[in-house]
């Protein structure tokens, strides 16, 4: 059989790409995690790693239209299984149903497509710097100088865009939904790309459970920060 | 005892089901779940009505004939065993209990709780089968089969087939039992010849028949008659992928 169309047409293989984008995602989030910790070591630390990435010039392109398409195999997948797996049940249960399924489980499309939905408002307040975040702040204008060079002041950007209550509320919520989204799906992944068995199932669905809290602290702290004034 | 049954009713495949309300005769609770059904249905039989039809043969617990969700579980409130050793004490005096059919679109229902499994049999004719050349029998341990190999692999043919895994999952999948018949097969030497073409051509049949796909949620292995394990899924899926990365 053809492995493409296996891949996309058939359950396991829908199951692989879900799988597959799940984990380069999975990289990027801890990665992207990293990278924003450093706001805790000061301005200077923080602009010159956000000038780095932005100094990469095609190869930061690279990289985008990957994550890029990885969300759109992800989120197209995502779909074509719900509709698949609704078809499959015509009718609910009258007396409750999913027995020992937990919640994160049950509800992995809709945390799913909540945090696309931050993830489109986070680009456009951060990446595009559009107008997005509430503040008569101009994200755009905001430069700093580092070792002679005019820059952009992320930090600054960062401490504006989380001083507005609304935009680091949507914030936690979301990384909140994140965490609570790979308390299912790290395990998940693994599942699925056929990378578990009786011996190593305990130690993965640990990692799944203090990955995904990792990130949620992590995520959580520098909005959290910026609000008692930790860092301003 | 006394209970109240929700039951559905539906007199075939293409007419429209509800639910109907029975009080049931006075049970004895060491009665098993069917028992109580029969008791119910000789009640209903003497009063000129129509016996509720529900699946069931060897009544012990091998054959997976009966089926059932009961309260929304399959096979009844407890685990690793199915409706034919659900036994009334398990349920209290007055307790109103749900019967339901096995809910998936591969598995119509047929009447009232009785639902068509031919999907299954259409997945095990497309794959779950070795060819052998039969004839005396062999001598013992002619075959090596490395004793963990042959533990998983009874645990895997532990599977009675009696659907359970798809009226419990959210998506009506079918993987636990597909993975426990790949994997009977896969771990053993005979399974060896036709490995590759087996499970491509099982998870085409499951495809096919309609069932959904698997979220991992693990709602298959907790109802499972037979404790048959979610790694059986890692295991399919893995089989699967080396089976498409060999060509088939």
């Amino acid at each position: 059989m053809n492995i493409l169309r296996a891949l996309f047409q058939t359950t396991l293989g829908r199951k692989y790409l879900m799988a597959g984008s799940g984990l380069i995602l999975f990289g990027f989030v801890v990665g992207h995690m990293v990278g924003n910790l450093q706001i805790f070591l000061g301005p200077a630390v923080l602009n010159r790693y956000a000038h780095f990435l932005q100094s990469l010039g095609e190869l930061l392109w690279v990289v985008r239209l990957v994550l890029l398409a990885m969300v759109g195999l992800h989120i197209g997948a995502a779909i074509l299984l719900t509709l698949e797996n609704r078809r499959a049940r015509p009718l609910a249960y009258e007396g409750g149903g999913a027995y020992g399924a937990s919640l994160a489980s049950r509800t992995m499309i809709y945390t799913g497509l909540i945090i696309a939905a931050f993830v489109v408002y986070h680009l456009l307040h951060f990446t595009v710097r559009a107008p997005v975040d509430l503040t008569p702040h101009d994200l755009a204008t905001m430069k700093t100088t580092l070792d002679g060079k005019e820059v952009h002041d992320v930090y600054r950007m960062v401490v504006v865009g989380f001083q507005q209550p609304l935009v680091a509320a949507f914030y936690i919520v979301a990384v909140s939904l994140l965490s609570f989204h790979l308390g299912h799906g790290v395990a998940a992944m693994f599942q699925s790309l056929g990378l578990r068995n009786r011996a190593w199932n305990p130690a993965i669905q640990r990692f799944g459970q203090v990955a995904s809290w990792a990130l949620a602290i992590g995520y959580v702290s520098i909005p959290l920060a910026v609000w008692l004034g930790l860092v301003k | 005892m006394k209970v109240r049954l929700k039951i559905w009713r539906q007199p075939n495949a293409a007419a429209p089901g509800r639910f109907e309300t029975y009080d049931t005769p006075d049970l004895n609770p060491n009665m098993s779940f069917l028992e109580m059904l029969d008791v119910v249905n000789e009640d209903l039989t003497a009063r000129g009505q129509e016996p509720v039809a529900f699946d069931h043969d060897c009544r012990e617990g091998i054959c997976g004939t009966c089926s059932l969700v009961i309260n929304g579980k399959p096979h009844g409130p407890h685990r690793g065993v199915a409706t034919c050793q659900t036994y009334m004490r398990s349920f209290k005096d007055g307790d109103t209990i749900v019967v339901e059919p096995f809910r998936a679109r591969p598995f119509p229902v047929i009447k009232d709780l009785i639902v068509s499994r031919k999907a299954f049999d259409k997945i095990m004719q497309a794959g779950g089968f070795i060819s052998v050349r039969t004839g005396a029998a062999p001598d013992a341990n002619s075959l090596p089969v490395p004793k963990p190999a042959a533990d998983e692999a009874m645990d895997a043919a532990a599977c009675i087939g009696c659907g359970a895994c798809v009226a419990a999952c959210k998506n009506a999948s079918a993987m636990l039992f597909v993975s426990a018949k790949v994997s009977q097969f896969a771990l053993l030497p005979q399974g060896q010849p036709e490995r590759e073409r087996r499970v491509l051509r099982m998870v085409q049949a499951m495809d096919e028949a309609g069932f959904g796909a698997c979220t991992v949620t693990g709602s298959c292995e907790a109802v499972c008659p037979k404790n048959i394990s979610l790694d059986f899924i890692a295991r399919l899926n893995r089989e699967y992928a080396r089976a498409l990365l060999k060509g088939g």
